[in-house]
């Protein structure tokens, strides 16, 4: 077993790499004759967390789902864990990528472990590991409530158990500390360090750059689709 | 985890999700019942016209509803869950049998309710028993596949789910024609092979567009 960080949480043995975990060269996102990212350089190296913030509308979500390989870029190339965002090569990384977004993505008639267990199966992960992922994220107790019947902030918890329990290689966080108490802030940047401590990368998104700094080791910032 | 175990997956999440909502057997089961049940009201009870029109109303029926029940899971999904789907790393093409796995047991519960209403309200006779459940089964593999399809197209446009029925109206033609006519035919002593074949080819031509397309149109 690995050495731990605040809350118990494991970390995985780290991984040793000169190349960047995410690549980004020239990648420019359209949607229709509109740039949302123009022109981007940005490259994350193993064990580094990244700090991305920016005005509203500034590309930061979509750099986000461009990294997590969920959309192609409409110019350019890139990699995230070796597979070329431009080629079917990058659905085989997609289970080593965790993203939590600003908006819950889980099923509002399942119970928060039945949620977590859908994504254990998927990664063929014994569902033991589900309880305890619940248990570290304070939900152990709700963990038999429908989705639909959770607080916003439990639910983004529940995404964040599932991170725990997925231990991806890149993590990619959107405005990860909105609606989370202190407790759960703390949560989320010990899993940013357990990512970044097994030889992992983080993304961080947010406005709070202050309560990012915490954990981040760089700033950039995002301007009119393009690293300002 | 293999293709079909994927498979299998998708399909218990969608009937545990369709279990807790209760949308199918609560909702657009009782709505398909009293469109049966308004048409005699409508036109009288005038038995040998009703039982003359019972069978290809029930078919007519089936295929209005029946997309309604194809299409529920994936236009009702959010941008969210389809992110997380995709970084489950299941395969799409999985994801898409099952989803129409889902959709065809449903299916399959719908149109024997709704058989058993028409046969008592239309009073239809049912010289090709031996045929319903075979038409049965195909029409909702049919329509499931075609439903779970145009939802994939339909479901990343803004307002887009609009444009289900006219995806999907021509595409189930030959499924109603081919259920209504196999009946036929057979009441009039002939052999319904013909539009049984057609019906199958129709559901195949269907999977392999689905589970081709099923990539493309995760990223749409």
């Amino acid at each position: 077993m690995g050495p731990t960080t605040q809350r118990g949480i494991r970390t995985l043995p780290p991984v040793i790499s000169d190349e960047p975990l995410i690549h980004l060269a020239s990648v420019s996102v359209r949607a229709g004759a509109t740039h949302i990212l123009r022109d981007l350089d940005l490259d994350v190296r193993a064990g580094e967390a990244l700090g991305v913030h920016g005005a509203n509308g500034a590309g930061k979500t979509t750099l986000l789902r461009l990294a997590a390989t969920l959309i192609r870029p409409s110019s350019g190339s890139g990699t995230v864990l070796g597979a070329s965002l431009n080629s079917e090569s990058r659905y085989d990384v997609r289970h080593r990528i965790g993203y939590v977004g600003h908006v819950p993505g889980l099923y509002p008639e399942l119970t928060l472990r039945e949620n977590l267990e859908f994504t254990a199966d998927a990664h063929s992960i014994d569902h033991t590991a589900v309880a305890s992922a619940l248990d570290m994220v304070g939900l152990g107790a709700a963990s038999d409530r429908q989705a639909d019947r959770c607080s916003h902030g439990m639910q983004r918890r529940a995404e964040f158990a599932r991170v725990l329990m997925t231990t991806p290689a890149v993590l990619l966080l959107d405005e990860p500390h909105s609606a989370l108490d202190a407790d759960a802030v703390d949560l989320v940047d010990a899993i940013v360090e357990r990512t970044t401590a097994s030889g992992g990368a983080a993304v961080l998104v947010s406005h709070d750059r202050e309560r990012v700094s915490r954990v981040a080791d760089r700033f950039v910032e995002i301007s009119a689709g393009g690293v300002a | 985890m293999g293709f079909f175990s994927q498979a299998r997956l998708i399909t218990s999440r969608d009937l545990v999700r369709e279990r807790r909502s209760g949308e199918v057997l609560w909702v657009t089961l009782p709505f398909g019942a009293i469109a049966l049940l308004l048409v005699p009201m409508a036109i009288g009870t005038d038995a040998p016209l009703l039982e003359q029109v019972g069978t290809g109303l029930f078919w007519a029926i089936v295929m209005l509803f029946g997309v309604l029940i194809s299409i529920r899971q994936t236009t009702g999904e959010t941008q969210a869950q389809r992110d997380q789907l995709a970084l489950t790393g299941i395969d799409a093409a999985a994801i898409y049998v099952g989803r129409a796995t889902a959709s065809f047991v449903l299916l399959v519960i719908f149109e024997v309710v709704l058989g058993l209403v028409t046969i008592v309200l239309y009073d239809v006779p049912v010289s090709g028993w031996w045929l319903v459940p075979i038409l049965i089964t195909i029409v909702a593999a049919g329509l499931s596949l075609l439903g779970t399809l145009a939802a994939s197209i339909v479901s990343t446009g803004r307002n887009a789910a609009a444009l289900v029925p006219l995806l999907v109206a021509p595409l189930s033609i030959p499924l109603l024609i081919g259920a209504t006519q196999a009946l036929e035919v057979l009441d009039l002593g002939g052999s319904s092979l013909a539009w049984v074949l057609m019906m199958i080819v129709s559901t195949l031509v269907l999977a392999v567009a689905g589970v081709l397309s099923a990539r493309p149109l995760q990223e749409i």
